[in-house]
């Protein structure tokens, strides 16, 4: 009994411990789920898993399904973000405890019985639960937003290295909850909508009716809250890497403010679809963007800058290649920062480069090639998301040496690998015709498949280790229970 | 060592994704024992049409061609109109004149002005057709295939000059999944033998090479071709390839885009694509290698 209590407290009480349970559920899902789509279609594997799992995939019901998984995937996310919120930043152990247990029960719930409505048959009680656990994480949400009211003494920034107001108010906490609160806020324009189509059945693909010169407001709501609720995701994760890097100084005192900016301006565009300020909504959704992407710039500048400081430290007059040397020597710490770089080739600048030319260039192709596009730079940003998290929890479970190079390098390389080869498949029809085509479909197929799969090995093999370690006595699980993220930043 | 293996293999890698695609290579030639000039009557009355199965009414008759227009028929219109007119040879290009459609100025919304407009192209190597001297041929073995790289207007043209028309959305969609709601002509699930998608396995495809090639008007019959077997896949009133093999240009002109729908997935698509209800959309000047057509006219 004592055996289970100990594995129950770490996995479901330690901050370690549920940012493990978290990605095994996520890892899990995606290797169950991945198997139906795309290349695993064709090369059989889906009929047999649909077969083997007794699944019920009725034709009609596909939007509906996918927009069901895409969902408990995403509140795997934000449970995940919100355990390192509430393990990096101060605030009252009770909201510590009562936010952790919401979005807990809220994400399992919704995964559990979302899936099980979506892909075995239609008992309307777990879709009952799956919407109740959505609620649950959604309530969590609003519970952190309270958590961390940035206007207390208590919270207040004493160190005048950090980003603060005259008063001491801390504006990377208010950067925090700026993200938290304008979350909260942009769920609801996904789930009204949601409401009002009703069920879960009366469903929209953004990308099938982009074309369209009519939408509705629900529609337009839709769109808005897809591309905000993973900006979203994006900004606090970013938040999360300066905190866990311990950004401060001068370019953190340019930061924050361009990232409260940024954050509200951009949601205030993607609220404005919703409204009649529909037709200049793009424009203010990219007068917020480019703050927040100019943050991010920073905390990439300071945290390489401190890598390459920390590393040819001792060094007398360090020449370039030790400088790079001193860069890379840690994927882990090099990785999120990386990665946040990488993602403007293959999302931030795809996207502009469609924005700026969309009806010489994309809307001359078929809407079917246009939905390639849209899809692929977003699937890519999630991707991106998730291997940031993954590089951090390396560093967060102790991996050292030969491992952590290993480990680092491998999400790094075979995930760009996948990204850039999906964004060669997306960007296709801009050197090559469909006839022509197949040699280098095949190509990149591989390429992504290889990246992804190899990554969700890595990944898998971390579980699996994960997963042994909890039968040891005093396994790594043990040293996890009381470890808390704020006393690892730097 | 451990760096030239992986150089290696990103160069055969890149080798393979340069390598060079046949268009012309050889096709096995099938008789589908269906009649491509063959039409069938779509009665007067209710359907259930998109996702959502909501009841349509098609208050009259219609007759919808049971294949695609082939290539062969497709020649013919070419040879004939190129003689008689409407059509003529303008920058490598075969196009005819179009009135032009009511501009509204919407959002993207771009001027179909009265003009020429493109019909089919002449040098684009993947047509099935071939033209030499003042005749057009049709490419071996690709005579009762569906007649692709044929813009919206030239699939407009062919209807036209014979009195015909493109189908609307709904009057396709009516066609190809009759009045219970099926979500496949055929019925309520797919496999490879139904239809002519990506990496179906089927005869004609070579996804090292060329990838897929559309099949002939009618393979999916039941029909067995040199071993193999294909499920008979017409839909309630008949109509063959009305899920796959080639997306198919649709009539209808909307307010406000001057996009044309096309319906039935094709070749290059997943299963998901050749749900009836399924919308692609293109610029009516728009030709592919996974493009046809079919017609329809009152009884």
């Amino acid at each position: 009994m004592q055996f289970m209590q100990e594995r129950f407290n770490y996995l479901f009480k330690s901050t370690k411990g549920l940012i493990l349970v978290a990605i095994a559920m996520i890892a899990l899902e995606t290797a169950i789920f991945g198997m139906l789509s795309g290349p695993m279609a064709e090369f059989g594997v889906r009929d047999v898993v649909v077969s083997a799992l007794n699944m019920d995939l009725v034709p009609a019901e596909r939007e509906g399904r996918i927009i069901i998984l895409y969902h408990s995937i995403a509140m795997a996310i934000v449970a995940i973000e919100t355990y390192m919120i509430t393990s990096l930043l101060k605030m009252k152990d009770f909201y510590r405890t009562a936010v952790r247990a919401l979005v807990t029960c809220g994400y399992l719930m919704a995964m559990v019985f979302g899936m099980g409505f979506a892909y075995w048959g239609h008992n309307w009680s777990l879709h009952g639960l799956y919407i109740a656990g959505l609620t649950l994480v959604f309530f969590a949400g609003v519970m952190l937003v309270i958590a961390l009211w940035p206007w207390k003494a208590e919270y207040y920034q004493a160190d005048e290295d950090y980003s603060r107001t005259k008063r001491g108010v801390d504006l990377e906490r208010v950067t925090f909850f700026a993200a938290a609160l304008t979350t909260v806020i942009s769920a609801g324009f996904g789930a009204i909508p949601g409401s009002n189509f009703g069920n879960g059945f009366r469903v929209v693909f953004a990308e099938n009716i982009i074309r369209y010169p009519e939408k509705t407001t629900m529609q337009y709501s839709i769109i808005g809250h897809l591309h905000i609720m993973l900006a979203l995701i994006a900004i606090m994760l970013t938040l999360i890497i300066g905190r866990w890097l311990d950004f401060k100084g001068l370019l953190h005192k340019i930061a924050m403010p361009l990232m409260i900016l940024g954050t509200i301006i951009l949601n205030l565009g993607v609220w404005g679809v919703v409204t009649p300020l529909e037709p200049i909504a793009h424009t203010v959704i990219y007068v917020g963007a480019t703050p927040s992407m100019l943050a991010a710039l920073c905390l990439v500048i300071f945290g390489w800058d401190k890598l390459i400081r920390t590393g040819v430290a001792g060094v007398p007059k360090p020449n370039f290649r030790q400088k790079l040397g001193a860069l890379l020597r840690d994927p882990l710490r090099f990785g999120p920062l990386w990665q946040m770089v990488f993602m403007n080739f293959n999302v931030s600048g795809i996207g502009i480069f469609m924005a700026v030319r969309l009806d010489e260039i994309f809307r001359l192709w078929p809407a079917r090639e246009e939905r390639i596009e849209l899809t692929g730079h977003w699937h890519i940003l999630s991707a991106i998301i998730a291997t940031i998290i993954l590089l951090y929890y390396g560093d967060m479970i102790g991996l050292k040496g030969r491992i952590r190079k290993l480990y680092g390098w491998s999400i790094i390389i075979l995930s760009d690998i996948a990204f850039a080869s999906a964004t060669i498949f997306e960007m296709k029809r801009l050197f090559i015709t469909e006839a022509t085509q197949q040699p280098l479909v095949n190509t990149v197929m591989i390429l992504i498949d290889f990246g992804l799969g190899m990554l969700l090995v890595v990944l898998a093999m971390v579980m699996i280790w994960r997963l042994l370690d909890l039968f040891k006595k005093r396994g790594r699980w043990r040293e996890e229970t009381e470890h808390e993220l704020s006393t690892e930043v730097g | 060592m451990k760096h030239i293996v992986g150089t290696c293999f990103l160069l055969g890698m890149l080798l393979a994704a340069c390598g060079s695609v046949d268009l012309d290579a050889p096709i096995p030639v099938y008789d589908t024992k269906v009649d491509p000039n063959e039409w069938v009557v779509v009665p007067a009355g209710k359907f259930l049409s998109g996702q959502f199965n909501d009841p349509v009414m098609i208050d009259y008759d219609y007759e919808i061609m049971v294949t695609d227009v082939t290539v062969t028929q497709y020649i013919d219109f070419l040879n004939t109109s190129l003689v008689d007119g409407p059509i003529e040879i303008m920058d490598e290009q075969i196009v005819i004149f179009y009135p032009g459609d009511e501009f509204h100025g919407a959002r993207h919304e771009v001027e179909i002005a009265a003009g020429e407009y493109i019909v089919v192209p002449l040098d684009d190597p993947a047509s099935r057709f071939a033209f030499e001297g003042d005749t057009f041929q049709v490419k071996d073995g690709y005579e009762n295939h569906p007649m692709t790289n044929v813009s919206w207007f030239g699939a407009r043209a062919y209807c036209r000059i014979n009195h015909w028309r493109l189908p609307t959305e709904m009057e396709w969609e009516k066609a190809a999944r009759g009045i219970d709601g099926r979500p496949y002509p055929w019925g309520d699930r797919i496999v490879r033998n139904n239809a002519n998608v990506y990496a179906s396995q089927d005869p004609f495809e070579d996804m090292g090479s060329f990838g897929s090639r559309t099949s002939p008007v009618g393979f999916y019959s039941g029909q067995t071709y040199d071993g193999y077997t294909t499920l008979d896949s017409a839909s309630p009133y008949g109509l063959y390839d009305m899920a796959g093999n080639v997306w198919q240009w649709t009539g209808d002109i909307y307010e406000g885009m001057h996009y044309r729908f096309l319906r039935g997935g094709s070749k290059d698509t997943y299963g998901m694509d050749l749900r009836v209800w399924v919308r692609n959309n293109a610029t009516p000047e728009y030709f592919s290698p996974g493009v046809g057509f079919r017609c329809v006219r009152e009884p």
